[in-house]
């Protein structure tokens, strides 16, 4: 059984991601300031998804965790979610097509 | 026959501490079957009555036992109550609960404090649930849809979803303690390979139960919401889309039949090949097809909505998806009749509801296609049709699943053989009641009886008088069982460690087994349902 | 294999179902992240009505997006990044057996989580005074930033839409935070009777796992929100 490992980042490790985080942050303000039209949205959740990938991985000690189930588990949620999305936009997307 | 024989004094899950606080405080996961087996009973009866009420209204096609606003609470009642409250839970919560543990050589469930919660959280939602049946109940069918139940039904929808609500978290909580278990606690040499199919079964239900429920969760809020501060996301009037509601309702409660039905398939697994005395044909392909129905069960879900004014085109995808996923479902058909083909068969009780429920199975799950097929659908949707297809997969196999699993594990559970004549002719009335119940609805919707309707056409009176009459004598074969097995406890023939000589580390402790389930871990060498090498009252004993 | 508790040298901190602390430990984190996964879907159904009503009433959204505060909204991100950190670092001071810098990080996360809740607060309140909130006050008035004044009505039911969502997803997630103060709260209280070490802080681990989550929950909730229709 494999032990799982202390992740021995140092503390200004964790801080350097925060950081990350806060620019992310103003990027995502900033960004919703300009016009990018259609990209608006998209750029929106691009940024929130970096923000959430680097609190899934450090913050949350998943990269490099010995643990193979942890990120089944994590693939698994994200994967059924979007499905949810996915397919009830099936209907929405197409019930005005004649 | 009627002295009373006594165990012969050895500690024993059931020995260990006497009193209601000591079952009340336990964290023993045998125990708490037990607290489920009783509270499970208990409201399958309940929702028994209100089906009692149901059918005693269609004898006639009048309205004239049940008010129109009455029979609406009865259906519902029944539903709510039956799907929540018991098809759900029982083989996960009775079965599951007691075997997982052991059948993997493990000394509990990974959590067992978070065990005794689940029960609880049941417990509190029976409660709420009853509390609301008392003081008027629910109307809009157990399938709550919008807007009626959220701007114009006046009946207890916030408390009857908040009953949900709990046993939803009773659930995923069982889910999460089996995911956990099996990955984590499984005896030395118990690979994944060698797992008892039970155990597949229940780990493909947890992974239902853990992404499934939260959605019905949150859905139940939105109506709660809905209800109480008048938001209109279900409602047209508010500019909201009563579709959604569906969708959201029915991404939890499709996956919910295959709750229901998986862990009885990994029942129907064990008890073939133990009354076949066969390997089972095709393990792996039994195992992922398992795995294969709970991921497609969540393609599914609009195709109880194919009338509903959703878009044909997505329509048409999820008739596809259906298709799908019928076919895991026909590969284990298959291998359990392969496995039982030049077997060593004998027709004891469990053997009699598994060859049942293959039958029965065969037919809830085609007639299960012929809904997947969008112009079939339409005309049959809605009616009795797909009241008889439901019935067929739910009460003709879920629940004749459960009964062959508490006949075969009885002796394990309590540590007393029930009467195997009785346990035979309660076979054959569940099957013959039920067949009588059921097959004329088949006809009835075919030929237009809507469901949910407190009158119909005097046409359909002669049918409807069939399925009355065999709902009392599916009755009479539920109510034997409780009699027999509370009989068996004081008076029935103390059951050696492995009555039916079957394979499966269950077999391997005592009946009843101690509180640690096995006097050393157990080690595991050999594989599943390991036949060739058990003679007929001659284990291996892993003590 | 013959296993007796009774007579092995054991953490106190064993249940005795377990072989031994790390089959425990893991059991628990692998037990946290499916909790997590349920959580996932749970808040999935959300995103899912919002998804659908967004595409649906896409300028309306837009236009009730703007009476958010991007100030306040901005900020509470901020607090709430920063409250990750202060939970790694609680974590990262149980391992280490450092036990007062565990204590210390435990309550400053619970002072930044207490900060969201009451900037949250603030928010509602703006809401409710604004007639911003669904029921039968509900009034929206657009803004119309210079130059815009021609902008089309903003449609009352779509707007009450936005809001309906807006609180129900923002509420939901806010009694998550509360459930988390509730939560370090009585890590706390462990923590400053000496409960976790290095050879066991599993509980401060597995809190800051659900503590992360629901920051995550909020890192897409900002953007979709508050940033729908900034620019001009």
């Amino acid at each position: 059984m494999a032990g799982h490992e202390h992740n021995e980042h140092s503390i200004g490790f964790y801080v350097v991601i925060l950081f990350a985080l806060l620019a992310l942050t103003g990027l995502t303000v900033g960004a919703a300031l300009v016009n990018l039209h259609a990209w608006n949205p998209v750029v929106a959740l691009a940024i929130a998804s970096i923000k959430a990938m680097l609190v899934v991985l450090f913050f949350m000690h998943v990269k490099g965790a010995s643990e193979k189930m942890t990120k089944v588990v994590i693939f698994s949620g994200i994967f059924f979610l979007l499905l949810l999305l996915g397919l009830t936009m099936a209907d929405y997307g197409t019930r005005l097509w004649t | 026959m009627a002295s009373v024989t006594t165990i012969p004094e050895q500690e024993n899950y059931l020995t260990n501490g006497y009193g209601i606080k000591s079952w009340l405080l336990t964290t023993d996961h045998k125990r708490i079957a037990m607290l489920y087996l009783a509270s499970i009973t208990f409201f399958f009866f309940i929702g028994g009555i209100f089906a009692l009420l149901v059918r005693l209204e269609l004898l006639t096609p009048e309205g004239d036992f049940l008010q129109a606003d009455t029979y609406n609470k009865a259906f519902t009642m029944h539903g709510m109550i039956m799907v929540f409250f018991f098809l759900i839970p029982v083989v996960p919560a009775v079965l599951g609960n007691f075997l997982v543990p052991i059948m993997i050589g493990a000394k509990d469930l990974a959590f067992p404090r978070i065990n005794l919660l689940s029960w609880y959280l049941y417990m509190i939602g029976g409660v709420l649930i009853t509390h609301c049946m008392l003081t008027g109940g629910v109307d809009t069918g157990w399938t709550f849809y919008t807007p009626y139940s959220t701007a114009f039904t006046n009946t207890k929808i916030i408390e009857a979803g908040l009953a949900a609500f709990v046993a939803g978290f009773s659930s995923i909580f069982t889910g999460l303690n089996f995911i956990v278990t099996i990955h984590r606690m499984r005896a030395p040499g118990m690979t994944w390979g060698r797992l008892p199919l039970f155990i597949w079964s229940n780990y493909a239900t947890s992974l239902v139960m853990i992404l499934g429920t939260p959605v019905i969760a949150i859905t139940i809020i939105l109506v709660a919401a809905e209800r109480l501060f008048h938001l209109g996301i279900f409602d047209p009037r508010l500019g909201g889309d009563p579709l959604l509601f569906q969708h959201l309702f029915w991404f939890y409660s499709h996956p919910a039949v295959y709750i229901m039905i998986l862990p009885s398939m990994g029942v129907i697994s064990e008890l073939i090949t133990a009354f076949s005395r066969k390997r089972i044909f095709g393990y792996r392909f039994v195992a992922f097809s398992s795995i294969g129905i709970a991921i497609i069960g969540f393609l599914v879900w609009a195709h109880h909505m194919f009338v509903s004014g959703m878009s044909l085109y997505a329509a048409l995808i999820f008739s596809f998806l259906t298709y799908l996923v019928g076919i895991p479902s026909a590969i284990k058909v298959f291998n359990w009749t392969a496995t039982m083909y030049k077997g060593s068969i004998s027709y004891t009780t469990p053997m009699l509801y598994a060859m049942g429920f293959i039958g029965l199975f065969l037919i809830g799950g085609l007639t299960g296609l012929f809904l997947a097929c969008l112009g079939v659908d339409v005309h049959v949707t809605d009616t009795y049709f797909v009241v008889a297809h439901f019935h067929y997969v739910m009460v003709g196999s879920v629940l004749m699943a459960y009964l062959g699993g508490m006949h075969f594990w009885w002796p394990k559970i309590s540590g007393r053989m029930y009467p195997e004549g009785w346990g035979r002719l309660a076979a054959l009335l569940v099957f013959v009641g039920f067949n009588l119940t059921f097959f004329p609805q088949f006809v009835l919707g075919y030929l237009g009886m809507p469901r949910r309707y407190w009158q119909y056409k005097a046409e359909f009176q002669v049918l409807n008088i069939f399925s009355t009459a065999g709902a009392t004598i599916l009755g009479v074969g539920y109510v034997l069982p409780l009699i027999y097995f509370m009989w068996s406890m004081r008076y029935g023939k103390p059951a050696t460690d492995n009555p039916w000589s079957a394979a499966g580390l269950e077999w391997m402790t005592s009946s009843p087994p101690p509180t640690f389930n096995f006097d050393e871990t157990p080690v595991v060498d050999f594989e599943a349902y390991d036949y060739e090498h058990i003679k007929e009252a001659e284990v291996p004993v892993a003590h | 294999m013959h296993t007796n508790a009774a007579t092995t040298e054991h953490n106190p901190a064993l249940r005795h179902h377990f072989a031994d602390m790390t089959q425990q430990k893991n059991s628990a984190s692998l037990g946290m992240w499916l909790f997590l996964v349920t959580e996932i879907m749970f808040f999935g159904g959300m995103f899912c009505a919002y998804l659908i009503y967004r595409l649906a009433y896409f300028n309306d959204f837009g236009a009730a997006s703007t009476s958010l505060s991007l100030k306040l909204g901005t900020i509470n991100t901020i607090v709430l990044l920063l409250s990750s950190l202060t939970v790694v670092l609680a974590v990262n001071a149980a391992q280490r057996g450092k036990q007062k810098l565990l204590f210390f990080y435990l309550i400053a996360t619970i002072v930044l989580g207490c900060t969201f809740l009451g900037i949250k607060a603030v928010e509602y309140h703006d809401k409710f005074v604004e007639h911003h909130v669904p029921g039968p006050d509900f009034h929206f008035v657009a803004e119309h930033p210079e130059g815009h004044s021609e902008q089309a009505p903003v449609n009352q039911q779509h707007a009450q839409m936005f809001f309906s969502l807006y609180f129900v997803m923002t509420g939901m997630h806010a009694i998550h935070m509360i459930i988390g103060v509730g939560l370090f709260s009585g890590l706390a209280y462990q923590a400053w009777k000496g409960r976790y070490d290095r050879n066991y802080n599993t509980p401060v681990e597995n809190a800051g796992l659900y503590w992360h989550f629901v920051d995550v929950v909020w890192i897409y909730l900002f953007p979709l929100l508050y940033l729908i229709s900034r620019h001009h």
